[in-house]
């Protein structure tokens, strides 16, 4: 399974399946977030492989 | 960025939004290299970025940090004049820093506790201080023009609000530049036309450390309800937040408001700290201070 996080919040999508297919699974609008792997920025439309944690910052902050 | 039909790689990215931002500094007549500015930083990625930016493009930009007293079991204050300093320090630049429980006797929660304008939500009177203090130090210190980090999606949040309940004399008010008048600093913003989707991009891959955490006061702010019902719209029509936010520009441009235009409220300076004000006597601001 892939982990994605935001914030304190945790979700378990499936391997193979686009970070932009991914976000629609969890309802996540891609527009509110950046996601990263490693610190790294990745795509919209990078596939996502079995055991990685996906990092999702949202981009609403501070106040 | 599909709002712009473009995709670029981290190093050209990094020139880009700088570029974008000198762009929208001239086309607005924001200042010039001569002047000096006082950049509003809170800690905050698009703030932060903001000064960041300026320094790169070789403006005179000090900062100014306004520690509000906020906890919110985050520490919230304390670590975004931490991040704050921390930043003034690796670039070397001049931070202000001030403090409204020094300065105010009090923090900014509690003022809203004390005042009719906030009780359990300071938003109020935090912005109330936050303009006072920031026009103070421009004035005191001879700073030519205010910037602040404010971005495409404040921007179009703000223009919503005011929208939906065609508020004249706000909508009057909004624009990249604000001039200044008699005590009161030339008020500008450079990021109004970037995304805070960009905003981050950009901190993020300049590794800007800014502070996370939302203000613990902002859960519930009709501003953020407002921006996430843009970002589904933006989400469907790509482009659309930039489309709104610069159709108003034209339309103002064009006279959409030409009658409110004429409705020119009279400024009297307060007896207290001379700063310009509504009504003769003392300003917010000084009333805050007489509770």
């Amino acid at each position: 399974m892939v982990k994605i996080t935001l914030r304190d919040k945790e979700y378990e999508v499936r391997p193979g399946m686009t970070l932009l297919a991914a976000l629609e699974k969890i309802g996540i609008l891609p527009e509110a977030v950046i996601a990263t792997r490693s610190g790294e920025l990745i795509e919209e439309d990078e596939i996502l492989r079995e055991g990685e944690t996906v990092k999702l910052i949202a981009v609403i902050s501070g106040g | 960025m599909r709002q712009h039909k473009l995709a670029l790689c981290k190093e050209h990215y990094l020139d880009w939004v700088p570029a974008q931002v000198e762009r929208f500094i001239e086309k607005y007549r924001m200042f010039t290299r001569e002047e000096k500015i006082l950049v509003a930083v809170s800690g905050g990625k698009d703030s932060l970025s903001l000064w960041a930016i300026l320094h790169r493009l070789g403006y005179r930009a000090d900062g100014l940090y306004i520690c509000l007293g906020i906890n919110g079991g985050v520490n919230y204050s304390v670590e975004s004049q931490r991040l704050c300093e921390k930043f003034a320090a690796q670039y070397g630049l001049t931070l202000h820093v001030v403090n409204v429980q020094e300065q105010m006797g009090k923090t900014i929660p509690e003022l809203a506790e004390a005042s009719q304008r906030g009780r359990g939500k300071p938003c109020s009177v935090c912005g109330l201080v936050k303009r006072h203090e920031m026009n103070r130090i421009a004035r005191d210190f001879g700073y030519d023009v205010l910037a602040t980090g404010h971005n495409l999606d404040d921007e179009a949040a703000v223009l919503f609000g005011n929208t939906l309940t065609w508020s004249g004399e706000y909508l009057l008010r909004q624009a990249p530049v604000l001039p200044g008048t008699a005590g009161l600093a030339r008020k500008v913003k450079p990021l109004c036309r970037l995304y805070e989707r960009e905003m981050l991009a950009y901190a993020l891959l300049r590794g800007i450390d800014y502070i996370y955490d939302e203000c613990p006061y902002a859960e519930g702010a009709t501003s953020i309800y407002y921006k996430e019902l843009l970002n589904r719209l933006e989400n469907d029509r790509p482009g659309a937040k930039l489309s709104f936010y610069l159709s108003f520009l034209e339309a103002r441009k064009k006279g959409l408001f030409a009658e409110q235009a004429e409705i020119q409220q009279e400024l009297h300076p307060c007896e207290k700290c001379g700063q310009p004000t509504s009504a003769p006597g003392l300003c917010s601001y000084c009333r805050l201070l007489v509770r």
